[in-house]
């Protein structure tokens, strides 16, 4: 119903180029997270598809139709805030319903649609209140139902529960899961919070200062990364980098070893990779083995220990390279412990000297 | 103990500073109530209180007049620069143009100019302008010519001010709000009439109550460009209440008008209190 295109777009502010060659592909009813650090260029992109910033070159075409040049009201978009920008002397009903009045639709149109929306996102009991009556979950309710009033084929989502407390974010993304299911729109959204991209995306697409790292499923990129950034980026706490070399390759495998401690052959190739290459080896707390039985193992010292209650997170380290490894809930392992850390080989990655990963 | 002194401290310090400022005018009202020698008496509490000054100034002098003349300066400045400044503000911290930011200089600068180094080129202005005004219009309409005049050099002067100061309002008004509203699809117009006007009422209100105290205190224009009893404003107005006799100074009456001329001020600020600066903003984004 409203596939996005974007095709080779770029974008620059002044001098600085924050987009560059863009292209990609959002399919109808999809939920596509755009997810990267502050200043990848991620709320630039859906300013662009908002219609909010121009674009230097390339096109962006809203269910077939280009929209390079189309205000943002002919884009048949609707956008929230991360400050949710209410409009402050108006009501609640009056804030929904001001897309509408615009759009000159009846008076009983407008009603119905407005408290549809209030009953979908509880708010019918503070219609007639002003914004600064509201509490801010209440008020990012408000921008939200001012989205859905307008039946938009996209919606678009800049960072919209980050001004949000944590208890009230978890909560909230449930209902943004739930909406999304109940309106079955194209919806675009734009966080820096992993967790967020994770649990909400169908697709996420990665970016890095202004280039996309990789798009995929959330378990895609969890369990494939294209490269070292979103190796590291997706997955909390980070993934363990370290360095390495390669030892030997066969027709399916490559042998590393572990800082001359061990070596493990991992099932991943690269054809422009030779034997003596340093590599980088990277593996997810997670997956670490802790004084367990492992393909490749090394021993070190604790120097944290993080106790969450469902897991333990030991900070280790060994010749300057820090190590995070995640264990059982109610760990015994203490400070000043040494420990066993294994490489299971089926969970290693390998990224050559530039980053990409091997395949 | 030691929060008593606190107390004591801070208060003793308001109470100078409430003295210092109301001291003048008290005394000022008081000297107003007074007959013409008891003025020369120093005191601190009247010892007759006399209407004869006020009687005086609003039934047997023209003073009503140069009241009603700065009423109608006073009202056509402040909502002409009013108005233009607020179309100003907006593209001034909205809209993206090339020399914006040497367009903001100038006009600060421009509010820098004193008035006295304009003075003779604005009366040399002001003379083509009445032969101009004479030729279009009837001799009846004549009278308001140098009002008109005043109007148009206080708006020339207080525009940089207001511009100014409604500018870096509108730039503290968050720019999603406006973003919000054109996703919505409202015009740049829709927007100043429906989004900003009301966020930018209290704003708006202070801006006007500066402008129009600027140019009710106004003298040298004033005393340049008007030539008649009848088309004088209240500054001048108070500056030639004349004396009985040559050499007296009618202070009774000098000081009943200046509290007549900042009763209406009083006033319209108290009113506006509430209103002046109040959240600009309340509600609309995170807090």
């Amino acid at each position: 119903m409203a596939d996005i295109n974007i095709n080779t777009v770029n974008k620059y502010f002044g001098d600085v180029h924050v987009i560059k060659d863009v292209s990609l592909d959002i399919k109808s009813q999809s939920f596509t997270v755009l997810v990267g650090p502050s200043g990848c260029g991620k709320s630039t992109m859906l300013r662009m598809i908002a219609g909010l910033e121009d674009i230097n070159s390339g096109t962006i075409s809203i269910d077939g139709q280009v929209v390079n040049d189309l205000p943002p009201k002919q884009r048949n978009i609707a956008m929230v805030f991360q400050s949710y920008a209410l409009y402050p002397h108006m009501t609640v009903f009056d804030n929904m319903a001001f897309g509408l009045k615009l759009e000159k639709r009846s008076k009983d149109e407008i009603n119905e649609r407005v408290n549809e929306a209030a009953r979908i996102l509880q708010i019918e009991d503070y219609l007639q209140r002003k914004p600064k009556q509201l509490s801010g979950g209440q008020r990012q309710r408000v921008a939200i139902g001012r989205a859905i009033t307008r039946k938009p084929k996209v919606f678009l989502f800049d960072e919209p529960l980050s001004n949000l407390d944590a208890a009230l974010r978890v909560q909230m993304r449930v209902e943004l899961a739930k909406l999304h299911n109940e309106l079955e729109a194209t919806m675009i959204y734009v966080t820096h919070d992993q967790t967020e991209a994770m649990t909400l995306a169908d697709d996420i697409v990665v970016l890095d200062t202004g280039i996309v790292s990789q798009k995929g499923s959330p378990l895609e990129l969890y369990d494939r990364p294209n490269n070292m950034f979103v190796g590291g980026f997706i997955g909390s706490p980070k993934m363990n980098f370290i360095s390495s070399k390669i030892l030997s390759k066969s027709s399916d495998a490559t042998e590393v070893d572990i800082m001359g401690m061990s070596k493990i052959s991992v099932s991943k190739m690269s054809a422009s990779s030779s034997e003596g290459d340093s590599v980088t080896l990277g593996i997810r707390p997670e997956h670490l083995v802790v004084n367990g039985d492992s393909d490749g193992s090394w021993e070190s010292k604790v120097f944290v220990v993080e106790k969450l209650g469902d897991v333990t997170y030991l900070y280790l380290e060994k010749d300057g390279e820090p190590l995070v490894a995640e264990t059982e809930g109610h760990s015994e392992i203490k400070v000043g412990d040494t420990v066993k850390v294994g490489f299971p080989a089926g969970r290693c990655q390998l990224f050559d000297s530039s980053g990409q990963a091997f395949k | 103990m030691n929060k008593v002194y606190d107390k004591i401290f801070k208060y003793s310090l308001q109470m100078i500073v409430i003295i210092f400022c109301v001291f003048p005018f008290y005394y000022s009202v008081m000297t107003s109530l007074e007959g013409s020698s008891a003025v020369f008496e120093p005191n601190f509490f009247p010892t007759e209180i006399n209407p004869k000054n006020y009687n005086y100034l609003l039934f047997e002098h023209n003073f009503p007049q140069t009241i009603l003349n700065s009423l109608f300066v006073a009202t056509v400045t402040v909502s002409i620069s009013i108005t233009i400044s607020y179309f100003a503000a907006w593209s001034l911290s909205r809209v993206n143009f090339k020399g914006r930011s040497m367009f903001l200089f100038v006009i600060l600068a421009i509010s820098m100019f004193p008035q006295i180094a304009v003075l003779t080129g604005m009366y040399q202005l002001f003379l083509n302008f009445k032969d101009f005004y004479f030729n279009i219009f009837d001799l009846r309409v004549k009278g308001v010519t140098s009002l008109l005049w005043l109007c148009f050099t206080y708006t020339m002067f207080n525009i940089p001010f207001t511009v100014w100061v409604l500018t870096t309002f509108m730039k503290g008004v968050p720019k999603e709000i406006e973003e919000a509203a054109i996703v919505d699809g409202a015009s740049s117009f829709l927007i100043l009439r429906k989004i900003f006007l009301p966020i930018m009422t209290p704003a708006i209100f202070t801006t006007a109550i500066m402008a129009m105290i600027a140019v009710w205190n106004e003298f040298l224009f004033a005393l340049t460009f008007t030539a008649t009893n009848s088309d004088r404003t209240i500054t001048v107005g108070i500056a030639l209440i004349n004396g009985t006799i040559e050499y007296e100074v009618p202070w009774g009456s000098i000081m009943a008008a200046s509290v007549i001329v900042t009763v209406p001020l009083v006033i319209i600020t108290l009113l506006l209190q509430g209103r002046i600066m109040s959240g600009l903003t309340a509600g609309s984004i995170k807090g």
